[in-house]
């Protein structure tokens, strides 16, 4: 069982997703309450389903340096970093603490592989890649993390983590460690995942596409809703930015049942759920909020639904916030971490969007509508294919333990 | 350098390549001696036989490895934590991905797809040998031995456990061959634990280092030089050739302008 931690600070954060650019539109979107999903209008033969698009990225352009990046996925990754201030943030950090002390650990599952499907259908007359598209640092699972430590000018550790839909909350996890062993000082974590026929037609061959808006928890669910995002932090020692909210806990686990399927008794959740709350030395009772993974497929909704049941009280409230954005994978672990901070920062607790008949299991802890009530410590759930499981525990400055 | 040195301890040592069927044939290879290359592909005998079936090569690569150097430490394979590190996945399945989207989308298989996360080396891993301990996937260009090295050695520190490491890379495929740089197959992995034990190999003593994207690698013997070349997963030839040789120290990259000093001493 792990030890306890020291809390670390997140100094800044940023979420750019079909609910929009930055952190207001995002506590605009919450408020709402209503979807940012739409007609799915993505490629050339679209499949009648709803996605979250971010508008206008196909307008976004990179500066003339990094123009050899480009990409829909990078583009994401550079509007993202323009929202709130944040690049400005870590150019502070680098300053401060020198390009090599700062950690760049970021979760994707697509990476740029929409440029190598579009490599793919534009190849020439010998079967090989056309002349623009020879370029092997977008045919990467690295070419993200590798492209935004070109703009930041970090130079110290530089990962990419890609456990499918936990990859951006583990990154969270990496950049403890890194800060707890004196390896670096401050740490840039965040995921960025972009729309592309790999997921989309992907997730339909697995039947776990919705033709509708997803139902997180609704007792009719019938599949996701995939969206694009890209959500960064930067964490520091707590010493460094005494008001700003906590990472106080983090847990990370495996099912070790199947490659696409939870565990139905949902043991490797339970695992990360427990690890998380020892790390933050808390009990379960004391978690105000869960924003839960709830992807609105049948089977992950179930699972974690019971587990939420046998490890909170009844106090406790939960939601999943899909229904805005819709399932943003790779970079759904840092997305839903900003969303749980916004929720910490305004007092509100989103609702479960996009429910109208709730499943019956799910008993009484769930937040249908939005909610106006202090939350001091709130829980981030990722969970991803091959049976990789993240959560992630923020508090308030003055909460944290 | 930072000054701040990270010590841990080697508790197994993995390897395969189309010359090399295990960590004993690297140690022929130095030494001079030209050791049969392994008889077939790397079959992951560690998984149930549907499991094997549906696998793609990559799985079967990392597998075979990581099986290798969990067993030399004599761990319960179903408690470690484990990292898999891979510069570009399974190619052979990137491949098919993008030449049936391109072709006829809707005629994608559902277990290919799910074949395609990074992460199905340590899926398929936690699945066969029962493992709910923390598993993850990672990459980082020709950098994703140094920098899953980094990553399961803070772990192994951060977390004060022992933490298998996987880094392994198949052929390019299709098109794909001609910008992944896998012209044959590479995988090793490793069993790091924060403290000597029975089953310990080596110690290692790892210090970050600025490092240069321009700079060559460092030298190493023919053939490991050209089978270093061959594969993104192989500058770890640095490292285990160390381990082979008994002691030295050696450089690898965590990150273009980051490099990683290796002090390794073989331990009785």
């Amino acid at each position: 069982m792990p030890d306890p931690m020291t809390p670390l600070a997140i100094s800044a954060c940023t979420a750019t997703s079909a609910m929009g650019r930055g952190l207001h539109a995002h506590l605009a979107s919450l408020r709402s309450e209503h979807t940012a999903l739409r007609p799915n209008d993505f490629g050339p033969a679209p499949l009648p389903c709803w996605v979250g698009r971010v508008a206008g990225l196909e307008d976004a352009t990179l500066p003339a340096p990094l123009a050899s990046w480009d990409c829909r996925n990078n583009r994401l990754a550079w509007v993202g970093l323009q929202q709130d201030g944040f690049l400005a943030r870590v150019l502070e950090a680098r300053t401060r603490y020198g390009a090599d002390r700062v950690a760049l650990l970021l979760g994707t599952s697509t990476a740029s592989i929409g440029a190598t499907e579009e490599a793919y259908r534009t190849l020439d007359a010998d079967g090989g890649f056309a002349d623009f598209m020879l370029r092997p640092k977008l045919h990467n699972p690295h070419s993200l993390s590798a492209f935004v430590a070109a703009t930041l000018g970090l130079e110290g550790p530089c990962l990419t983590i890609s456990t499918a839909c936990s990859s951006s909350a583990k990154v969270f996890a990496s950049a403890e460690r890194l800060l707890r062993l004196g390896l670096v000082d401050a740490a840039v974590v965040g995921g960025v995942d972009s729309l592309c026929a790999s997921v989309l037609y992907g997730f339909n061959a697995l039947e776990l596409v919705s033709r509708t808006p997803c139902r997180p928890f609704d007792a009719d669910r019938d599949g996701i809703s995939i969206g694009e995002a890209a959500a960064f932090a930067l964490l520091e020692r707590g010493a460094v930015a005494p008001g700003r909210p906590r990472l106080i806990g983090y847990g990370e686990s495996s099912d070790a049942h199947h490659m696409s399927t939870p565990d139905p008794d949902g043991r490797g959740a339970e695992l990360a759920l427990r690890a998380a709350l020892e790390r933050a030395a808390i009990e379960p009772a004391q978690v105000d909020y869960i924003n839960l993974h709830g992807t609105a497929s049948v089977k992950n909704d179930e699972v974690e639904a019971a587990v939420l049941q046998r490890l909170f009280p009844a106090s406790t409230r939960a939601s999943s916030s899909k229904g805005y954005s819709g399932h943003t994978l790779g970079a759904a672990g840092a997305l839903e971490a900003v969303i749980s901070l916004l929720a910490m920062a305004h007092d509100l607790l989103p609702g479960n969007l996009g429910t109208t008949r709730p499943d019956p299991r799910c008993g009484p802890r769930f937040a249908w509508r939005n909610e106006s009530r202090p939350i001091g410590v709130t829980l981030s759930n990722s969970f991803g294919f091959g049976g990789n499981n993240a959560c992630l525990l923020f508090a308030h400055a003055g909460v944290a333990p | 350098m930072t000054g701040l040195r990270l010590r841990f301890y080697i508790e197994g040592v993995g390897v395969w390549s189309p010359h090399l069927a295990g960590f004993p044939a690297l140690c022929e290879v130095l030494a001079g001696a030209t050791p049969a290359p392994p008889a077939k592909a790397p079959i992951a005998a560690i998984l149930p036989p549907a499991e094997r079936r549906r696998a793609p090569a990559c799985v079967h690569l990392a597998l075979e490895v990581a099986q290798q150097a969990a067993a030399a430490s004599g761990r319960e394979l179903g408690m470690l934590p484990c990292v898999f590190a891979s510069s570009h996945g399974d190619q052979a399945t990137t491949d098919y991905m993008c030449a049936t989207l391109a072709r006829e989308p809707l005629e994608l298989s559902p277990t290919r797809f799910h074949n395609s996360v990074h992460n199905a080396p340590a899926g398929y891993w936690t699945i066969a040998v029962g493992c709910r301990a923390a598993s993850s996937a990672v990459s980082a260009g020709r950098a994703s031995f140094g920098a899953g090295l980094l990553e399961a050695g803070s772990q192994a520190l951060g977390n004060d456990e022992a933490v298998l490491l996987a880094c392994a890379d198949t052929v390019g495929a299709g098109p794909m061959y001609e910008v992944t740089d896998c012209h044959e197959a590479f995988g090793s992995a490793l069993v790091l634990s924060p403290a000597r034990g029975a089953h310990t190999l080596a110690r290692v003593d790892l210090q970050l280092i600025p490092a240069h994207p321009a700079y060559p690698e460092p030298p190493l013997p023919e053939p490991l030089a050209s089978w270093r070349s061959n594969n993104p997963s192989a500058p770890a030839l640095a490292l285990l050739a160390l381990l082979a040789q008994g002691a030295g120290h050696c450089q690898l990259a965590a990150a273009p302008a980051l490099g990683l000093h290796i002090d390794l001493e073989r331990m009785p």
